[in-house]
């Protein structure tokens, strides 16, 4: 008969990452009928969510387990989860919302629809971007701990597994390091530093055609969701155009000492 | 009956935050007779930080003074967080979009199932009540918001730097400390489930970029990490920060934490210098909304020419030199 003293061992992990398909960050925004053109735009995942993918792949790697992507939003949302799928992920969900109610969406009926799928899997650790390039709002995930009552640390730049369930992160405070020490079940959003994503391989992309993406309307998790959100939009625009201003001329000296007679004068925001 | 409007304030060091003073003027305006103005203070020996929010017009200020509030931990803090939403039960919550105020309002918001709006730039009334304007893209274009009405608390995060700070401490709706009401919370019970190790102050002393009314911000052009100082040294003299182009990070001649941009950090100072810095679109994103750019380039067809209040074409090592000895004169 043999023991399986396994209890410091690291044992395979859930582990789920949050995602959201965003606008290519090269990509300008214009506004026509009062809402964000997106035809003919690049579509990618949030650049801070793929560093959730890619840290949940390494410790996949690492120690085994499996890997599920999650996104809320319209059909195209699904070309950025099989691209996670082509990362390496094993599963991908997309809860289904059509594209004239994701534009009515906000995030407490976001991390609700997410909590609604996840209370029952009890995933061991959670990764989700610091916040996503275009709401910018950075609230999904960390109200998702929330519901899930879980701890979370955002914004981390290190992540790493410790004895048991104990994981330590560095996490970016505007500059300063703070060293947290957690226990899983636990959430974690990537800032900027964290790894460097991996592109999909070709043989990842057709294994990720055979993959399983789920997909699960909305209002079946929440029937009467657009109800729900605690705010609205009542209008978008564009900010006024920057004109572009003076170009000095002469010799370094002289445009040195222009510009600083038009800061302190002109500009009236020095000395 | 009026409404409760509170502000979460927030320390840097020994210090109250700028953003806290900023979020004071905010909770002023959205203020109407009949209402009060709350205060929470988190934090390890506050006795002197109370003094000073006890004059910027607060009604009551709840406190909650610990030595395990030393250091940032989201599960303790939020936990004064919710006793404080108990005890005060605010209508409004402000607090600054800072590395804690963004982690700590979605905690009370899901917590609460109320709306929360992030990173707000201003606000203005309307006849359809209060309306809420906000960044999206990285400020490639804004939107305007709204609560629902049944779901309070609204709770508010604003940017750094976008509202005036409350400067005229006297002349307050209460200006006498002993009318304002003191409450202090109970010493909090040590989280379970996670826990701060250490903190370690990479930029000590510098200012924060999302704070700093100067910044200097170094491209590709810089070249190389060493090519950052003479920017460090300007930021120095005009007491600015440093910050940083997506491709000055990705080449490694600086840390990602100094990044402006749509993914990075997103600056509104009084004057931003871009040295070295072509303009690339989500750089843009990032600094645009600045009160006034300068941008030193050599290559005079850089596009950030085209958003620039003032330009100058030219080796960024030959003129910021001079550019920091000049403003070294000037300024002393």
């Amino acid at each position: 008969m043999t023991f399986l003293s396994n209890e410091s061992a690291h044992s395979p992990l859930d582990i789920v990452v949050l995602m959201k398909q965003t606008f290519d960050t090269e990509e300008r925004v214009s506004i026509v009928n009062g809402q964000v053109r997106q035809d003919g735009v690049k579509w990618v995942i949030n650049p801070y969510d793929e560093y959730a993918v890619e840290e949940a792949l390494r410790w996949k790697e690492a120690y085994g387990g499996k890997v599920t992507v999650i996104s809320v939003g319209p059909e195209r949302c699904a070309e950025a989860l099989r691209t996670a799928l082509a990362m390496g992920a094993d599963e991908a969900i997309l809860i289904y919302v059509e594209n004239s109610a994701a534009e009515q969406l906000d995030e407490h009926v976001v991390s609700s629809l997410l909590h609604a799928v996840l209370k029952d899997q009890s995933p061991q650790l959670l990764l989700a971007g610091h916040f996503s390039v275009d709401q910018g709002s950075a609230q999904v995930a960390i109200r998702l701990s929330v519901l899930l009552d879980i701890p979370h640390v955002s914004a981390i730049t290190k992540l790493v597994r410790m004895e048991g369930q104990r994981v330590k992160a560095d996490r970016d405070a505007e500059g300063d390091t703070e060293r947290l020490e957690v226990k899983l079940p636990a959430l974690f959003t990537a800032q900027q530093g964290l790894n460097e994503p991996r592109y999909p391989s070709l043989p990842g992309i057709i294994k990720a055609k055979k993959k399983p993406l789920t997909q699960i309307d909305a209002l079946t998790l929440y029937p009467d969701f657009s109800q729900a959100v605690g705010t609205l939009r009542t209008s978008i625009e564009l900010p006024p155009p920057r004109l572009s201003g003076k170009l000095f001329a002469g010799s370094p000296a002289e445009q040195v000492e222009q510009l600083i007679r038009s800061l302190r004068d002109e500009a009236k925001c020095i000395g | 009956m009026g409404r409760t409007i509170a502000v979460i304030a927030e320390m840097r060091g020994n210090q109250l935050r700028q953003v806290t003073f900023e979020a004071l003027h905010a909770a002023e305006l959205l203020y109407s007779p009949g209402d009060r103005i709350v205060a929470l203070l988190i934090g390890y020996q506050l006795d002197a930080v109370s003094n000073t929010l006890m004059q910027t017009g607060i009604q009551e200020l709840i406190i909650a003074d610990d030595e395990s509030y030393k250091y940032y931990e989201p599960e303790v803090y939020f936990a004064a967080v919710r006793t404080f939403n108990d005890i005060a039960s605010p209508d409004i919550i402000l607090l600054g979009h800072t590395a804690m105020g963004r982690d700590l309002a979605p905690m009370l918001a899901a917590h609460t199932k109320s709306g929360q709006l992030s990173d707000v730039v201003s606000f203005e009334a309307s006849e359809a009540g209060w309306t809420f304007r906000r960044p999206v893209y990285a400020g490639k274009a804004f939107e305007s918001r709204r609560f629902v009405d049944r779901a309070t608390p609204w709770i508010i995060t604003i940017r750094p730097n976008n509202f005036k700070a409350i400067d005229h401490l006297e002349d307050r709706v209460s200006t006498d400390i002993a009318n304002v009401k003191q409450t202090f919370l109970p010493t909090p019970s040590p989280s379970l489930r996670s826990v701060v190790h250490e903190v370690v102050q990479r930029m000590s002393g510098a200012i924060d970029l999302t704070e700093a009314k100067i910044i200097i911000s170094g491209g590709r052009g810089v070249k190389s990490s060493d090519g950052f100082k003479p920017l460090e040294q300007l930021a120095s003299v005009l007491n600015g920060a440093v910050g940083a182009s997506r491709g000055a990070c990705d080449a490694g001649y600086c840390d990602y934490s100094l990044q402006v941009g749509q993914t990075g950090k997103v600056v509104t100072p009084e004057i931003y210098f871009a040295c070295g810095i072509s303009g690339a679109i989500q750089h843009l994103a990032g600094m645009s909304q600045s009160r006034v750019i300068v941008a030193i380039n050599i290559d005079p067809e850089a596009p950030i020419f085209q958003v620039a209040d003032y330009g100058i074409v030219g080796d960024l090592f030959e003129i910021i030199p001079l550019l920091t000895s000049e403003f070294r004169k000037m300024l002393t």
